[in-house]
């Protein structure tokens, strides 16, 4: 059997989010790999041989100052580049929850990058941000959610999810949506809506809880998909029919989109 | 110094300054309008384009905040506050601000301190003031300014001149000895002292005080458990115990009964007849920082369960947080380090609603804040650690006022092969982690003395705030380390808890000796002395014994995770001694058999009055529980026939006994007082504090705490999946009794502790555990077992575990007390806390997809489904646990074998508050019969089947007494109760305002 396409998972200080991510990679048939930032930039060539891209959540460097916000400093002043490169080649990237945080404010996202992104070093200014939780605490829930048509590559076919399999899971305090109307607009024009909530728990405008860029390659979005990688994660999977247990749930179709896209690139 | 103040850019939401005008509101405080900022104070050669560049791309969030650099104007009308932490108080943004402003300009030695401004419109200076002190501040750890703060320096302090200090001891009387472990904080008693003394007479010379307080740490009641392990003499009524036959338990000719090592004698001495008894998959019990079991071929199990009381009492937040650092440390610690896999956490505190400023006493915080905040530190330490907190529970009671009790549990997996290790001489004393600094000492001392009103102001050098952020990278260096190529780097490791180096040095070193230089600490500060290095217990460090050859490879994974990393000394010394030196210059010489057995054991004192007979003036204390119904509670115990049963205990059916949480008058109505029991404190949904926590992290939850359709239902137990892809879990939970064993309502500790055990075994039980493959742990939070009455009640409790261990055959692997919890009032009025024994308990799940959670399936093909009511057959064989261990065995098996829809425990509020939380969770109506709803009787599960004959006609003959007693469908509303002389129907609504109302902060 050859080998899956690589995932190169970027970690730093106070990433916890890791290992559930690199799980949801390998059950979709990709070999994840976890590499320190200070590692990745002194070895920015790494990025070259990324046939998929994952920033995970959790609290880098605490979450001091706010979420996400150091890490994103240093990959907007180190690694900008190589990224975009890479997103240029056509390698999906995602970032969960910490990892939607970094890419908003390191100028991944919404994009566009730039002309194809390749050769562009130097990072956009941000133009949405992920504030405080309306209610100005911490919320670990599932959530009913809905994903629009879009450009984004990770949640193809995932439109049609009703009922139980349209749901996902967030834990995060600072995961509220914010944007100007105008860049409102502009996500919503561009088909870059990947996921929004039903239920609406941490006050986000118009309910966004994901966004790709207008690649669909790059995908950050507040909610886990790698903690729905298996029904058993669901929050009442004992009242569900067992016969959905061996089935695939939504979040890993989520990364089986990504490395099958992955492996029709390298190819 | 430059000052940036960052707050959110106006038009658009801000949170936390609605939130604090919310919380202000509710203290009595009418804030028009708060602004919040953050402030940054950072010092460093940076030039104006490079704080411009700080600022902007930094501190603040383009789209969402602005940032003004210096001080801000302060409105009109506006009372302006700031928040700054006090010198030496940990700051964590402080240290990633420096870092990452270095990092963005290329500037060294930059420093950098947080704070808060508020700016609050129409508040009056002294409001403003008071907001503070009962919002916004603690002065234990935070400067209040009556404006913005722009210090031209921070401060900092000299390195102090060295010199050794010695304190004379040889020649001090009875009271001089007193006076010396009063003042300097030893807590030790008069014999301890002796012992010191004959010592260096012995030796010839005064102790130094780093001698001194090393011996103080590692007798403390929190590091060496004196009292559990004292020999005991018990008077009193047996009240049901049978002593014969007890390891270590002699009858005394007067009546009395000696008891050696009561620890060992009870709780220890049950898990080691188990596991000669052929109970093989207990791995390491009573010996590491956590017991261990085996979880499947490959993996290990290990848990520990610790408490944060006194520093929580003073800093709720902090003490919390700190709470669940050093016990996930402990699970570090544990073997050669096991990766923490869940926390627990369970709070017991004063009524929120008890006290208000004028009935407070006087060294409290209020009991609303109390919760909240130690809810926050749980959360923001396990959140940030990638722990999740999977379970727990809060339970209310006044006498908690002054001495909250705050446990932090954590469960963590390892390799079987990697259970064990020991620090070989030669091996190097290495350091890891987080800087040493004067937080935190006194800490161990702190915790096993009593709490008065002054004890804030005495005691605020033991209180601290964690870092998480630094423990994460410890433990993923430490992860790295243990399963790099070649083996572990390293022989064994230990946290540095209580006691700090002085504890992990000693403990490491008790076979071989030590020799370790303080100066090579690497500090947060100057001006530390020798000895405050050697105990601070400063946060976030572990020690490891390292072979030399392993150093540099460990170095490399420390520098690549940023984790620092001192080599502190040596261990094995010639004659087993611990050496202590200060830049070359011996500053403490003691011998490790001195250090770990010279402490004088003590003979105690306990005195039992009998059950039922609390002697006077307990009920002068304030109990916030109603007084009626008290007395006509059972004792537990009949009168009669006590000879004919082999234990002496009455028939379960006679256990039963009336909630104690309410008052059930005669002519209260059911449905009024199911309502009112759904919405008292300790029954009522915790929902607002289980969202906070991120209970999910790691993936492996599979049961979560909150179950059912809306995510709201109260799970009986957490299952996790420790190894992925494994169809085996975890379930974790607990059992708590207060109200049992309460001697001031005529309580029996013994009693409570079966309750507790048997709770436990219930919770773990009900979502699918086998009972054959449960392990437990023990926690007893007593008030002062100086007092006989008190240490009875103590005795009685660890007997209590000890059967109820030999019954379930669930051996205690670990276990941990706290043994001085009162608190006493400027008046000098002692308020004890209720005796309190935490059972934790895990239990392996062999198949997660025959998992039941406990919110009503209502059978949708059947259409309705049956409710049935498992409990003990009162005419079983056997001895009265074992006949409710048979209990929870049917109920497993039942379970195992697919005939169970949902399973919930019936502990408070009996059995009609459990359907009721069934109904609340699902949405699925029922309507049971019941003859004593709300009496809280033992041993009882609420049980869905869809075939209820057939799953009453197995639990029966698996030795359980089952009976159908309802029908659950979705067609029915709510809950409807038939008593003897009632029918009460009560509403879903009505239900859900109560439970989900009542603490719905």
């Amino acid at each position: 059997m050859p080998a899956g396409p690589l995932a190169l998972i970027i970690r730093t200080a106070g990433t916890n989010c890791d290992a559930e991510l690199a799980r949801a990679f390998e059950a979709a048939g990709a070999r994840p790999s976890l590499v320190h930032i200070d590692r990745l930039i002194a070895e920015p060539a790494r990025l070259d041989d990324a046939d998929l891209i994952g920033f995970p959540g959790g609290f880098s460097y605490g979450d001091d100052i706010a979420s996400g916000r150091v890490l994103a400093m240093k990959v907007r002043e180190r690694l900008f580049g190589p990224l975009a490169a890479a997103v240029a080649r056509g390698v999906p990237v995602i970032g969960v929850c910490n990892g939607f945080q970094v890419l908003t404010q390191a100028g991944l996202l919404p994009g566009p990058i730039g002309a194809a992104g390749a050769g562009r070093t130097e990072a956009p200014t941000p133009t949405v941000a992920l504030a405080e939780n309306i209610g100005a605490r911490f919320i670990d829930a599932w959530l009913r959610v809905e994903y629009p048509p879009s450009a984004c590559v990770w949640t193809r076919g995932l439109e049609d999810l009703d009922g139980a399999s349209a749901v996902l899971p967030i834990a995060h305090g600072e995961g509220r949506f914010v944007a100007d109307a105008g860049a409102l607009d502009a996500l919503d024009e561009g088909g870059q809506v990947a996921v929004r909530y039903v239920e609406n728990a941490n006050g986000s405008a118009r309910a966004i809880a994901g966004i790709c860029d207008p690649t669909g390659l790059v995908l950050g979005l507040m909610p886990h998909p790698e903690r729905f990688a298996d029904w058993r994660q669901h929050p009442s999977w004992t009242r569900l029919d067992r016969s959905c247990l061996a089935g695939p749930a939504p979040g890993l179709r989520f990364f089986r989109n990504a490395v099958e896209h992955a492996a029709a690139v390298r190819v | 110094m430059r000052r940036f103040e960052v707050r959110v850019r106006p038009g658009l939401a801000d949170p936390r300054a609605e939130s604090l005008a919310r919380e202000a509101r509710a203290v009595g405080v009418a804030v028009e309008r708060a602004r919040v900022a953050r402030v940054y104070l950072i010092h460093g050669a940076l030039t104006d384009a490079d704080a411009d560049r700080v600022g902007a791309s930094l501190l603040a969030n383009p789209v969402l905040e602005d940032v003004t650099t210096g001080a801000g104007p302060i409105d009109e009308g506006s009372a302006c506050l700031e928040v700054h932490p006090l010198p030496g108080v940990m700051d964590p943004p402080a240290q990633t601000v420096a870092a990452a402003v270095e990092e963005l300009t290329g500037v060294p030695g930059v420093r950098a301190s947080t704070g808060w401004r508020y700016d609050l419109a129409g508040v009056s200076p002294a409001d403003a003031r008071r907001l503070a002190r009962r919002l916004l501040a603690n002065p234990v750890i935070h400067a209040v300014h009556d404006g913005p703060h722009c210090p031209d320096e921070f401060p900092h302090a000299e390195p102090k001149p060295f010199r050794v200090t010695r304190v004379p001891v040889r020649d001090l009387d009875d009271e001089g000895l007193a006076r010396l472990s009063r003042e300097a904080h030893l807590f030790l008693s008069l014999d301890e002292m002796r012992a010191i003394r004959e010592h260096f007479r012995d030796r010839g010379r005064e102790p130094t005080d780093a001698e001194l307080e090393t011996l103080a740490q590692t007798w403390s009641e929190h590091c060496v458990h004196k009292t559990l392990k004292a020999d005991i003499v018990y008077r009193g009524p047996a009240d049901g115990i049978d002593w014969s036959g007890r390891p270590g338990h002699t009858a005394l000719p007067d009546g009395s009964v000696r008891i050696e090592n009561l620890l060992r004698s009870t709780v220890a001495a049950a898990t080691h007849r188990l596991i000669e008894d052929g109970l093989d998959w207990a791995l390491s019990v009573f010996v590491d920082n956590a017991g261990v079991i085996a979880f499947d071929d490959d993996l290990a199990v290990c848990v520990k369960v610790e408490t944060h009381n006194h520093p929580s009492a003073i800093e709720p937040y902090g003490g919390a947080a700190t709470g669940v650092g050093g016990c996930i440390r402990d699970i570090i610690g544990t073997g050669l380090a096991a990766k923490p896999i869940a926390n627990t956490d369970v709070f017991c505190v004063a009524h929120p609603d008890s006290f208000d400023d004028d009935t407070l006493p006087a060294g409290c915080l209020a009991p609303r804040r109390i919760l909240t905040q130690v809810v926050a530190g749980v959360r923001d330490y396990g959140n940030r650690m990638g722990v999740p907190t999977v379970s727990g529970g809060v339970f209310f009671d006044d006498r908690y006022v002054g001495n909250p009790l705050v446990f932090c549990g954590c469960v963590g997996v390892l390799p079987r092969d990697r259970i064990a290790g020991e620090a070989r001489a030669g091996d190097l004393i290495v350091a890891l982690g987080g800087r040493t600094g004067r937080d935190g000492i006194h800490g161990a001392t702190f915790s096993s003395a009593e709490l008065t009103d002054t004890h804030a102001d005495e005691f605020a050098h033991a209180v601290q705030i964690g870092n998480p952020i630094e423990e994460k990278k410890l433990l993923d260096a430490i992860l790295r380390a243990r399963d790099a190529a070649g083996g572990p780097l390293y022989s064994a490791i230990t946290d540095c808890g209580a006691g700090g180096f002085s504890s992990a040095v000693g403990e490491m070193g008790e076979a071989l000796g030590a020799e370790v230089h303080l100066d090579r600490a690497p500090l947060k500060y100057n001006g530390l002395t020798y000895s405050e290095v050697w105990i601070s217990e400063a946060q976030e460090r572990m020690v490891l014994a390292v072979p030399p050859d392993r150093l540099d490879a460990l170095r490399a994974i420390c520098d690549e995770e940023h984790v620092e990393l001192a080599v502190l000394g040596t261990f094995g010394t010639p004659d087993r001694e611990l050496i202590l030196r200060f830049h070359g210059e011996e500053v403490g010489r003691l011998g490790m058999a001195f250090l770990h057995d010279g402490l004088p054991r003590r003979t105690r004192d306990a005195v039992w009055p009998g059950a039922g007979h609390a002697p006077d003036g307990r009920d002068a204390r304030p109990t916030g529980l109603s007084d009626d119904g008290r007395d006509a509670r059972p004792t537990g115990l009949s009168d009669d026939g006590r000879d004919a049963r082999p234990t002496g205990l009455s028939d379960d059916g006679r256990d039963a006994r009336p909630t104690g949480l309410i008052q059930t008058g005669r002519d209260a109505s059911v449905a009024g007082t199911l309502l009112a029991l759904l919405a008292h404190p300790t029954i009522a949904s915790k929902r607002w504090i289980v969202r906070q926590y991120d209970h999910e992290v790691q993936g492996a939850t599979i049961v979560k705490p909150l179950v059912g359709p809306g995510g709201d239902g109260p799970g009986d137990a957490t299952v996790i999946r420790p190894a992925p892809g494994s169809t085996r879990g975890l379930a974790i939970s607990q059992g708590l009794d207060v109200s049992g064993g309460d001697p001031a309502a005529g309580g029996d500790p013994y009693l409570m502790a079966l309750s507790a055990v048997d709770e436990c075994v219930r919770n773990l039980v009900c979502v699918g555990a086998d009972p054959s493959r449960i392990a437990i742990l023990d926690n007893f939070c007593w008030p002062s077992c100086e007092k006989p009455e008190n240490l009875a009640a103590l005795v009685r409790a660890a007997e209590g575990c000890h059967d109820a261990a030999i019954a379930y055959r669930t051996p205690f692997i670990s276990g941990k007390d706290s043994l001085n919890n009162q608190f006493t009032t400027e008046a000098g009025e002692t308020i004890e806390i209720p005796p309190t024994l935490l059972i934790t308990g895990v239990g392996i799940v062999p198949d997660i997809d025959r998992c039941v959670t406990m919110d009503l399936k209502g059978a949708p093909v059947a259409g309705e489904s049956a409710l049935l009511l498992a409990t003990v057959d009162d005419d079983g064989e056997g001895s009265m646990p074992q006949r409710r261990a048979r209990v929870a065995a049917a109920v497993h098996a039942a379970i195992r074998d697919g005939l169970i829809l949902s399973a919930h425990d019936a502990s408070e509020g009996g059995a009609g508050v459990a359907v009721a939380e069934m109904v609340l969770a699902s949405g699925v109506g029922a309507e049971v019969s019941l003859d004593d709803p709300f009496a809280e009787r033992p041993a009882t599960y609420i049980l869905e089947a869809a075939d209820g004959p057939a799953t009453a006609g197995a639990l029966r003959r698996a030795g359980a007494s089952a009976r159908v007693v309802g029908r659950a469908s979705a067609g029915l509303n709510g809950l409807t109760l038939i008593t003897p002389g009632e029918r009460a129907e009560v509403a879903l609504e009505a239900m859900r305002r109560a439970f989900f109302g009542a603490l719905d902060w």
